[in-house]
């Protein structure tokens, strides 16, 4: 028998991760409009591999298959993916990302909901460290037409150096390293633009007002974007004012590299993520902390994967320390 | 005048469906062919039958007597004969049986003698006596007995009328308010001079204009202290914590009473049976209950408690495509198991529902942590985790994060994406977790019981053995007096006698040791970690108990709870 309540709010998984995805498009569209149409190729390889991957996994674990191919978060995972490797990846690094995400990051761990690490970033760390080369191609913005980005997807010979520049967070932490210049000289560089990447600024603000749209229609709650934006600016900021000439300033910060798309789209994974209010501010801000002190100090040029894993390793703990207080108590709930 | 208002977290606000039925004026509904009065009317309390097979009542004449604190009288709801006295299945969900006084209506309504009661001349005391010889329970849904509200001596300073009704489709307090807003507050001025209170504060949802300015217009009308608010619409609004948080701003926590807070609540029905009882000295009698739904005339029928609900819904006229009945609302009602089960005076609401109406639910997908349920949470919990704890069957997790605290008000299953029977997994856990604390407090008796045998034989035993000891220490000294060298060797005689002794202390020691020990170390040890709840939280479950079955029309025993967190619930 059927119990109450007997009426439901008309939402649903789909709905929730459709709009998601809608919200994407602004920065997709801006991506297109400032790198080229290579990303859609990407997008669409990345679909499709993840619902293939998704419909085999669930026919083989003998789980219905299609009400969980319409739920659609395969599609974003995999959408994620894509838009976090560079735009000119051959096809089978895409194919094995998504693949990684899907069936180790996502079903290993017993399928959607289970999963402690957010798969797009399981993914894009994955693939960071075994194809570092690949990984750190990015065509410049406007310079490569979609034909050859295309080739290159395709397989095409990459005659790298002619073709893709460094970003500009790359080519900063390269400069610095090298001792090039101070910051502001360096920035004069032609990866840099107005803020952050030429080009990548646009991205940012498409992300940027997809990720609000996503706020005001209450898919997300506003703790982690803006706990993740503040941070990211207030760590920086300090920094920079420090040592001008050897830090970034926060602008360049929140418009380079993955900056937006994390605040709004990544680290606000629910599975993954924290769930509490204070804890998601915890769980965003900590991601932006380690994503500066990585940009900043680390290995790798950006470091908001890695954020993002080492903070889903602290979501129990962080879950179980900010319980909320319950109604009518004065203790938070939650074991103590 | 100027209020402040406060507000809780979370709730909902689904679709109202009230015009329907809020349009159409009271109407009487016909006697039926015989009329099934439960002699359990409030929960935990069954009344006493005292009229026979047989036998002629008038209207009003009461056939149970009140009894236990809890208990409250039942009448007869009109004059007839009665014809049996045997189990009927009740309007809950379990379907149980409980006994029934059947009465045939001889059409002629003949009162018993019935004369107002004098309140000021009778103190107190005999006013709550008259109120629960009458039959007056909370007429909200928990059907709670009255007069034990009013019995909290601890000063109540504010007296809540509850006419939020913020379930959807209920509309019989609406039509009530629109109607007899004057008997309303005439009934709520007696009850809050009852229990003490200063202040009267009548909260009604805003989605309710009518009903809002015809009892503003009777409080004009009667002058006296008191303020009609509108309250927002909002599920479940109706809740007493919720309504009290939002008048008062005063939050009261789990398992306590708003008495003890100086706040005392009642629907807007029962206010009006108290005047009905108390002006006109009639007892409650019927009560009005909403049809709605798929039915052809939505409206709110005045109904004689004990009316056959199959009889009663025939009045509306449900489709033809109705597939169940819920009693109550949407969110926390529940579907009849049968429909020739009598109206009791805790039925507010019947719904025909049909699959248009109120579609199976989608297919249940895994939750995927996003929180809404969180932030519809009335209670502030966190619903997820009591869901993934309830589901492990990792009960101590789910008690931890306040499973109890939950109200059931369904507001996080109607929002959930996941189209997750929340509520479903809660009330099975907090079923498990009573059932093993029963189980676990049987075990306990049994153990004390076997300890206590243990410690017994102990005792015997060693008080044999002395009575042994002293025994051969006698015989031995007598030989020894016989012989004369009695004064030679006393020390050898008391020696004999001593040995034995000392022994069997030190026999007593070790024993008293290793029982102090076995305490010391059950004192110590948490009970039964993984198996149960301690002590502590048992009487919060007790409480629990007491609460749910003070939310639901009947419960098949007494449970034993004494707690008397009653209130009229959120329906
Ligand atoms: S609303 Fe449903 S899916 Fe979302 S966290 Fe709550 S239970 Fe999980
Ligand atoms: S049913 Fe319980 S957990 Fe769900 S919203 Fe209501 S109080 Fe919260």
């Amino acid at each position: 028998m059927i119990h109450a309540p007997y009426i439901r709010k008309p939402a649903s998984i789909q709905r929730m991760m459709g709009l998601v995805l809608a919200a994407l498009v602004p920065g997709i569209a801006a991506y297109v409009a400032e790198i080229g149409a290579g990303i859609l190729v990407n997008l669409a390889i990345a679909s499709l591999t993840a619902l293939a991957a998704e419909a085999l996994v669930l026919a083989l674990r003998k789980r219905p298959v299609a009400i969980v191919l319409a739920d659609l978060s395969a599609v974003l995972s995999a959408w994620l993916v894509a838009l976090c490797l560079p735009p000119i990846v051959p096809w089978w690094l895409t194919v094995i990302a998504v693949l990684i995400a899907i069936v180790v990051a996502k079903h290993l761990y017993g399928g959607l909901g289970q999963n402690p690490f957010n798969p797009a970033m399981v993914a894009y760390c994955a693939m960071i460290v075994a194809y570092p080369a690949l990984m750190s191609q990015w065509p410049p913005a406007g310079g490569l037409g979609f034909d050859t980005q295309l080739g290159l997807i395709l397989g095409g010979a990459r005659d790298i150096d002619a073709i893709t520049g460094a970003t500009a967070l790359d080519a900063l932490r390269t400069g610095l390293h090298q001792g090039a210049g101070p910051v502001d000289a360096l920035m004069q560089g032609p990866a840099f633009g107005l803020l952050g990447g030429h080009g990548w600024e646009w991205i940012a603000l498409g992300y940027l007002v997809g990720g609000l749209a996503l706020v005001a229609t209450r898919v997300i709650t506003w703790h982690m974007p803006a706990a993740f934006i503040a941070t990211l600016a207030l760590v920086s900021g300090l920094f920079w004012l420090i040592d001008p000439a050897r830090f970034a300033p926060p602008l360049f910060h929140l418009a380079s590299g993955g900056a937006m798309l994390a605040a709004f789209f990544i680290v606000t994974d629910p599975v993954s993520g924290a769930t509490t209010p204070r804890g998601k501010l915890i769980f965003a801000a900590g991601t932006a902390l380690l994503a500066w002190t990585i940009r900043s100090f680390g290995a790798y040029p950006e470091g908001i994967a890695f954020g993002v894993l080492l903070m889903n390793l602290c979501v129990p703990l962080i879950d179980m320390k900010t319980q909320p207080r319950v109604f009518g108590r004065r203790d938070r709930g939650g074991p103590r | 005048m100027i209020a402040r208002l406060f507000s809780f977290r979370g709730g909902v606000a689904p679709e109202a469906y009230k015009d329907a039925s809020a349009g159409m004026p009271i109407r009487r509904a016909p006697l039926p062919s015989r009329l099934i009065v439960p002699l359990r009317q409030s929960p935990r309390a069954t009344a006493r039958c005292c009229v026979e097979v047989g036998q002629k009542v008038l209207k009003g004449q009461r056939i149970g007597e009140a009894e236990g604190s809890l208990g409250t009288a039942v009448h007869a709801p009109t004059s007839g004969t009665v014809t049996g006295f045997d189990p009927h299945t009740m309007a809950h969900p379990s379907g149980l049986a409980t006994r029934c006084v059947v009465i045939e209506p001889d059409g002629e309504e003949r009162w018993i003698e019935h004369r107002p009661f004098d309140v000021k001349a009778a103190g107190r005391d005999a006013a709550r006596a008259w109120l629960r010889d009458c039959g007056v329970v909370g007429l909200g849904g928990a059907a709670f007995p009255s007069h034990v509200k009013l019995g909290a001596d601890a000063g109540i300073d504010t007296l809540i009328l509850n006419g939020a009704e913020c379930e959807p489709w209920i509309t019989c307090d609406d039509r009530l308010m629109r109607e007899r807003a004057t008997d309303i507050l005439a009934g709520a001025r007696i009850l809050a001079d009852l229990a003490g209170a200063r202040r009267l504060l009548v909260g009604i949802e805003d989605n309710k204009p009518e009903a809002i300015a015809a009892m503003r217009a009777a409080a004009h009308d009667a002058g006296g202290e008191v303020r009609i608010q509108p309250v927002p619409t909002r599920y479940p609004m109706g809740g007493e914590k919720q309504l009290i948080r939002v008048l008062t701003g005063i939050e009261i926590p789990h398992g306590r009473l708003g008495a003890e807070h100086g706040v005392q609540c009642f629907n807007v029905g029962t206010a009006h049976a108290a005047y009905r009882a108390v002006a006109h000295g009639e007892p409650l009698l019927d009560r009005i209950v909403t049809l709605t739904g798929n039915v052809a005339r939505p409206g709110n029928w005045e109904a004689a408690i004990g009316t056959p609900l199959d009889e009663l819904v025939a009045f509306a006229g449900p489709g033809a495509d109705t597939d169940r009945y819920l009693m109550g609302g949407p969110m926390m009602g529940f579907a009849l198991p049968r429909l020739d089960v009598p109206l009791t005076k805790a039925s507010n609401c019947i719904i025909a529902a049909s699959p248009s109406l109120m579609p199976p639910p989608p297919p249940e997908q895994p939750c995927i942590r996003c929180g809404e349920c969180a932030r519809a949470c009335p209670a502030e919990l966190q619903p997820f985790e009591l869901y993934w704890f309830s589901r492990a069957r990792n009960f101590d997790k789910a008690r931890a994060y306040h499973l109890f605290d939950c109200i059931e008000c369904g507001c996080c299953a109607y929002v959930c994406p996941a189209h997750i029977p929340l509520v479903d997994y809660y009330r099975f856990a907090k079923g498990e977790i009573q059932a093993r604390e029963h189980d676990q407090a049987a075990a306990d008796r049994a153990r004390e019981r076997f300890e206590f045998r243990n410690l017994r034989q102990a005792r015997d035993k060693e008080e044999k053995a002395a009575r042994l000891a002293a025994k051969a220490a006698e015989t031995r000294a007598r030989p020894a007096a016989g012989s004369g060298t009695a004064a030679a060797s006393p020390s050898a005689a008391q020696q004999a006698a001593l040995l034995p002794a000392s022994a069997e202390d030190k026999k007593k020691a070790l024993i008293a040791a290793a029982l102090a020990r076995a305490q010391a170390q059950k004192a110590a040890a948490p009970p039964r970690k993984a198996d149960g709840p301690g002590a502590a939280t048992r009487a919060e479950s007790a409480a629990d108990a007491g609460r749910r079955q003070a939310g639901s029309t009947y419960t098949p025993d007494d449970g034993g709870a004494t707690s008397a967190e009653a209130g009229d619930s959120a329906r």
